[in-house]
Order: C-alpha cells, then sequence, then structure tokens
C-alpha cells in the first residue's frame, strides 16, 4: 500500500507541468472560445457574453454549410490521395534495407525542416502563369512543335498558352497533400514496420500471389496505421487555412478561411467561435467512432 | 527407401559473409518423417525457408517431386509451412484461416467448406469454426496453423520448431498428435528442432547439422548408438567420455590406452588416427561393490552426487584422478534407499561392445 502512495505522489510529479500547461494554454482558453460561440458581437466588434444558439444557426446557413461542405470534400481527396501515395511509400520503406531505411524516413519529414509559409509560397512559384510547370511545359511544347516542323508540318500546335494553374480548388489540393503526406507515411510506416513478416509469408506460402497477400493480408493487418493516418491527415487538413489563403484564390476558400476571417477583419468573434466549435464537434464524433470501432475489434474481431 | 520427394544437392547459403548452411545434400524419400535437428543458429531455419521459397540459395539446387525449384515462388510450390509463431491471420476466423489457401487458388466454395470441414475435424477443432484467434490458446492455434496447411494438400509439409511456443506437457500430446496426423494423410513431414527428444520420438530419419554443415544422418537409434562424431555423441543424449591413444588393432579389436582405465581392447573396425575418444552412455554403466569380471571396461571410484529423478537416479562417479562417470540407475525397487549413497567405493564398468570409438 506504502508503494502506491509513493507510486501515485511520483506520477503527480512527473505529470504536473504538461498537466499545467494543457490546463493554462489548451483547456482554459478552448472554454473561453466555447462561452464566446453562445455570444454575440457587439457595435464596436467586440464580444458580448450570452446564451444563443444564433452564431450556430448562422453556421449552418446555406453559403457557410458550402464552404464547410466544399472543406470536407477538399480534405477528403487531400486524404484519399495521401493514403494512396502514402501506402506504397510506407511499405517500400519498411521492406527497405534497414540502412536505407533510415534515409527514406529522413527523406519523408525533411520538408517538416522548411517553414510552412515557405513550403507553400513555394507552390506559387510553381504554378503561376510564369512559374516552373508552365515553363517545363512551354520548354516541351516547342521541343514538340520543332519536331512537327522537321516532319513538314510547321505550326501545328500554335503558341504555346501558359495554364492556369494558381488561384483554384487544385493548386490548394496540390499544395495540402505535400504539407500532410507525411501524416499519412509516419503511422503507416510504424505499424508496417511492426508488422510480422511470416503472416505475409504463410500468405504467399499457401497459393496467394503478391497482389492477393496485399489485399487480404498487409492491408487489413495494417489498419490501425490506416485509421490514424487517414484521421490525422484529414483533421489536419480540414482545418488548413495557409494553403486557401494563398493558393485558393475565391473558388478554394476553406471553413479555416472563413474563421480566420471572423476573427480578423469581421471582428465577429462569437461567430467565429461557433463555426471553429462545429469542426471541434466532428471531429470528436469521428475520433468517438475511432475508439468505440477499435475497443470492439480488440474485444474479438482480432486486428 | 522409395522416391526422393526432396532432393537438396550441394545447397549453400550465405548473408554476406555468415555462411548460414554449407554445402548440404540430402535426399528425403516419399512419406518420410524427417527431422532437421541441431543446436541453434546452425542453419536449420534457412535450410527449411529455402524449400519453401522464402530464401534463395547461393549455390546449389533443390528438387522437389522431381521438379527444379529454382525460380519458382513461394506460392507455386508443392510444400507448405508451418510457422513457429503459428503466423494464423489474426483478422480471420478459423474457418477463413483455414479456406485461405483454397480461396486464394479459386476452388469453388462448396469444396472449400467441405475441405475445411474435413481438415478441422483431422485436427481435432470442430466446433471452433466461428472462432477469432485471438480466443485460442496455443495449442488450438497451432491446430489451425496445421489444418491450413494440410487442406493445400502438400507434397511435404515444412515445420518450423512446431512445438517451441508450447509447454512441456502440450508439447508431448502434440507430438504424438503430429505422428498421428502424418500417418493420417500419408504425406512427407520435415520437421526442425533443437530439442532431440522431439527428434528422436518423432522422426524415421534425423540429419545432425552444426554450423551450417550436415554431420550425420540416420535413424534415430542408430544416431544415438553409433554417433560417428563427438559432436553427435554429445549432442543426442549424454555420453561419458574418455580420452585416449591408440595402441594397435588386433583381430577385429582396437587397442587403445585410455585416460584412468589403461590399456582397452574394443570391437572396432575403420580407420583411426591415433587420438580418440572413447565414449559410453551412462545407462549402460553398471555400478558395483566388489570388482567386476574381466572383460569389462572399469574403473574404480567414490560416489560424489546423486540425482534423483523417480524412475532414475543419475550417480555420478570420481575416480583418484579427478574423472568423472555419470551413471544412470534405474530405480526398479519401491525403496527410499538407493542402491548406493554419496561416499560409497564403487566399481564402474561397462562391456566392450557398449564403447563408442569417436574418430571425429
Ligand atoms: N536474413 C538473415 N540475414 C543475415 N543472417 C542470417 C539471416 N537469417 C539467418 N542468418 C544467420 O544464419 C545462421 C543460421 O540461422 P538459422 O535461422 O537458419 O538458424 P537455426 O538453426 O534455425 O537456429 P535456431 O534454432 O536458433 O532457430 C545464423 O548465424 C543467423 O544469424
Ligand atoms: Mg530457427
Amino acid at each position: 500500500m506504502q508503494d502506491w502512495r509513493k507510486n501515485k505522489l511520483f506520477f503527480a510529479i512527473l505529470m504536473a507541468p504538461s498537466a499545467f500547461w494543457l490546463v493554462v494554454f489548451f483547456t482554459i482558453p478552448l472554454a473561453i472560445v466555447w462561452v464566446y460561440s453562445f455570444g454575440g458581437r457587439g457595435p464596436e466588434g467586440q464580444t458580448l457574453i450570452g446564451f444563443s444558439f444564433e452564431n450556430y444557426r448562422r453556421a449552418v446557413e446555406w453559403i457557410h454549410l458550402g464552404i464547410i461542405w466544399k472543406s470536407i470534400v477538399i480534405a477528403s481527396i487531400t486524404t484519399a490521395a495521401c493514403l494512396l501515395l502514402g501506402f506504397p511509400l510506407a511499405l517500400a520503406i519498411a521492406f527497405a534495407p534497414s540502412r536505407l531505411k533510415n534515409v527514406l524516413l529522413l527523406l519523408v519529414i525533411l520538408p517538416f525542416w522548411t517553414n510552412l509559409l515557405i513550403r507553400t509560397y513555394s507552390w506559387i512559384a510553381v504554378l503561376r502563369e510564369r512559374g516552373f510547370l508552365n515553363f517545363g511545359l512551354e520548354w516541351l511544347w516547342d521541343r514538340a512543335d520543332l519536331l512537327f516542323t522537321f516532319v513538314g508540318m510547321p505550326d501545328l500546335f500554335g503558341e504555346f498558352q501558359p495554364l492556369r494553374l494558381l488561384y483554384n480548388l487544385p493548386a490548394v489540393v496540390i499544395a495540402l497533400i505535400h504539407v500532410h503526406l507525411p501524416f499519412m507515411v509516419l503511422p503507416l510506416y510504424a505499424t508496417l514496420e511492426k508488422l510480422d513478416r511470416s503472416y505475409l509469408e504463410a500468405s504467399l506460402d499457401l497459393g496467394a500471389s503478391q497482389w492477393r497477400t496485399l489485399s487480404s493480408v498487409t492491408v487489413p493487418l495494417a489498419m490501425p496505421g490506416i485509421a490514424t493516418g487517414v484521421l490525422l491527415t484529414f483533421i489536419l487538413s480540414l482545418g488548413s487555412f495557409l494553403a486557401p489563403d494563398l493558393l485558393g484564390g475565391t473558388e478554394g476558400l476553406m471553413i479555416g478561411n472563413l474563421i480566420a476571417h471572423q476573427f480578423g477583419p469581421s471582428r465577429d468573434w462569437a461567430f467565429g467561435s461557433a463555426l471553429s466549435f462545429l469542426i471541434m464537434y466532428a471531429t470528436f464524433i469521428v475520433l468517438w467512432i475511432r475508439s468505440t470501432v477499435a475497443s470492439r475489434s480488440q474485444t474479438g474481431l482480432g486486428i | 527407401m522409395s522416391r526422393a520427394i526432396v532432393s537438396i544437392q550441394n545447397v549453400s547459403k550465405l548473408f554476406g559473409s555468415i555462411t548460414a548452411v554449407d554445402d548440404v545434400s540430402l535426399d528425403i524419400a516419399e512419406g518420410e518423417f524427417f527431422a532437421l535437428l541441431g543446436p541453434s543458429g546452425c542453419g536449420k531455419t534457412t535450410l527449411l525457408r529455402m524449400l519453401a521459397g522464402f530464401e534463395i540459395p547461393s549455390s546449389g539446387r533443390i528438387m522437389i517431386d522431381g521438379q527444379e525449384m529454382e525460380g519458382i515462388d513461394p506460392n507455386r510450390r508443392p510444400v507448405n509451412m508451418v510457422f513457429q509463431s503459428y503466423a494464423v491471420f489474426p483478422h480471420m476466423s478459423v474457418t477463413d484461416n483455414v479456406g485461405y489457401g483454397l480461396k486464394v487458388t479459386g476452388v469453388p466454395r462448396a469444396e472449400i467448406d467441405k475441405r475445411v470441414k474435413e481438415a478441422l475435424a483431422l485436427v481435432k477443432l470442430d466446433g471452433y469454426e466461428r472462432r477469432m484467434p485471438g480466443q485460442l490458446s496455443g495449442g488450438q492455434r497451432q491446430r489451425v496453423a496445421l489444418a491450413r496447411a494440410l487442406i493445400k494438400r502438400p507434397k511435404v509439409l515444412l515445420l518450423d520448431e512446431p512445438l517451441s511456443a508450447l509447454d512441456a506437457k502440450l508439447r508431448e500430446a502434440m507430438q504424438l498428435e503430429l505422428v498421428r496426423l502424418k500417418n493420417a494423410v500419408g504425406i512427407t513431414f520435415i520437421i526442425v528442432t533443437h530439442d532431440q527428444d522431439e527428434a528422436l520420438s518423432m522422426a524415421n530419419r534425423i540429419a545432425v547439422m552444426d554450423r551450417g554443415r550436415v554431420v550425420q544422418v540416420a535413424s534415430p537409434a542408430e544416431l544415438y548408438e553409433f554417433p560417428n562424431s563427438r559432436f553427435v555423441a554429445d549432442f543426442i543424449g549424454k555420453i561419458n567420455l574418455l580420452e585416449a591413444r591408440v595402441a594397435g588393432m588386433e583381430n577385429g579389436r582396437l587397442l587403445a590406452d585410455a585416460v584412468g582405465i589403461g590399456r582397452v581392447a574394443v570391437p572396432f573396425s575403420g580407420a583411426a588416427k591415433s587420438e580418440i575418444g572413447l565414449a559410453v552412455r551412462p545407462e549402460k554403466v553398471k555400478l558395483d561393490r566388489s570388482e567386476p569380471a574381466v572383460g569389462r571396461l572399469k574403473i574404480r571410484g567414490r560416489v560424489r552426487e546423486i540425482a534423483y529423478y523417480g524412475d532414475e537416479s543419475h550417480v555420478f562417479i570420481e575416480d583418484g584422478a579427478g574423472l568423472t562417470i555419470t551413471a544412470n540407475v534405474p530405480n526398479d525397487a519401491r525403496t527410499t534407499q538407493g542402491p548406493v549413497a554419496v561416499g560409497d567405493e564403487v566399481w564402474v564398468s561397462w562391456a566392450p561392445a557398449d564403447t563408442l570409438v569417436l574418430t571425429e
């Protein structure tokens, strides 16, 4: 019994700094925002404390619902693309020779060493009208033109017209994939790395092809990692603010920009809080579903 | 010996600079229960994995059922493997696990159901169809792994230390069970083990491996009674070993001067270098109060220690020069007093014919 008391004290001391940090800088501000979300906007843009669902009602107006829906679509596309790109990547790293493994992992997290703002800005240099991508395309265009001139068909294509790649939805999605890929690859890698190779060998041994083994054994056994990666990527990209702000134009506006606008130019913190908490509620629901599924599978379904 | 179902010809395997398997040649006949036995790290698993196709030989070749195995992927080989960890898929029920190998090769549903039923009956797991692996004991999981491999009707079943994860009681039961299964399905079993009792009690033939090489291939009794080297004699069972110097041959008997006994004559045919080992199994050693008959090999000593095992006692006798001989004495009378006690002066002796002459 004495031991237990000692242990309790030990753990309390150990946890005190982080608990203090979380409460003061996370829980309390979050609670304030939550309280704000039921308040209103004063004539000078000050936040009035009150209790009404007016902000939530406004949040689900069509114009806002449209942006929320678009955010969900963008986040979903980003997540799906990250999964499709990230799974083979994670698999390749997990099965790479151990010397190569660390180098490859380093390459995956290398972008983190660069500021998010710079990474996002760099896409402007790539995608704008006179950007790297259009330059590259123009170069190819000219070569092709030259080739056709040689075979006696000059000016078949006409003048190169630069593509409009920036300030639209695809630009936002491309940048979001770039930013969020490591959040998908790392949990997938962690799961695949731990995966007992004899499961895969057993599948092959029993006559399954490599593809069949991938779909029937590897992917199902990697489900915990897939769930974590998908969740992480989706939640992070849903709340994106920088990429749509810099690259999205009016077409690529996301809920993050809407919220930022309320706290900034509109000076309507109450409404911004309600919008923020709408995402929070959605996140909680998704996490709750995930944990119930996980606990169910622990008591029987294996995974 | 009937047709060789597995033929391993001069196979070596190198991992970088480590030679895991070193120039192994083995023929395994159809229907055999064959064991690969050896200490940890001697290359047993590597050899088995080369048969299954998970490792590619650095040199040499492997024939299974008359077919060259080079370039043939694991999923196309007529062998199946039971993994040491069982590798029962945790996300599939017992039925789905056992039927997996048929499903992936496009066997019709109705036939899968029928064969799964048969396979589960074979390993005595009927009634467990809907269970998930997490709800099974170690022994049951192993039965699933066995059923899952046997349902493919392989030409050869490969088992990598299949019993090492089970407790002693269950292991003994599963040894009998494996022999029963082997007789029921009639296919060739190749089992890897580092447990000599397991190999001796189950296999008809055993290959003893040491540092990548096969040092002797023989039946269990032959290995035990006629080991061809000190390594085999020492690895299989226990021995008392005396160093000796060869003095000559005399009508079919080898004359040697052994440490602690002096000049002895033991039956021997073959060639011997000047330095040999003379050995005797502890259960072949007799203890006497008075001097044994002429012709037996004998040493006089004092009982130093007795280890009691119920059915028998192991008596350790030390002679004046510090040589220790172990004698296994059966406790064949119902008494708490053994035939000898610590400190007793006794004669240790054995017949010349029971002496192993170890030239290697
Ligand atoms: N993939 C590998 N890479 C490098 N070395 C390996 C590899 N697999 C095995 N080895 C080495 O080859 C040798 C034989 O290994 P193997 O697993 O065949 O031994 P084993 O007889 O099965 O031993 P145990 O009884 O411990 O399972 C060992 O020295 C081992 O370290
Ligand atoms: Mg092994």
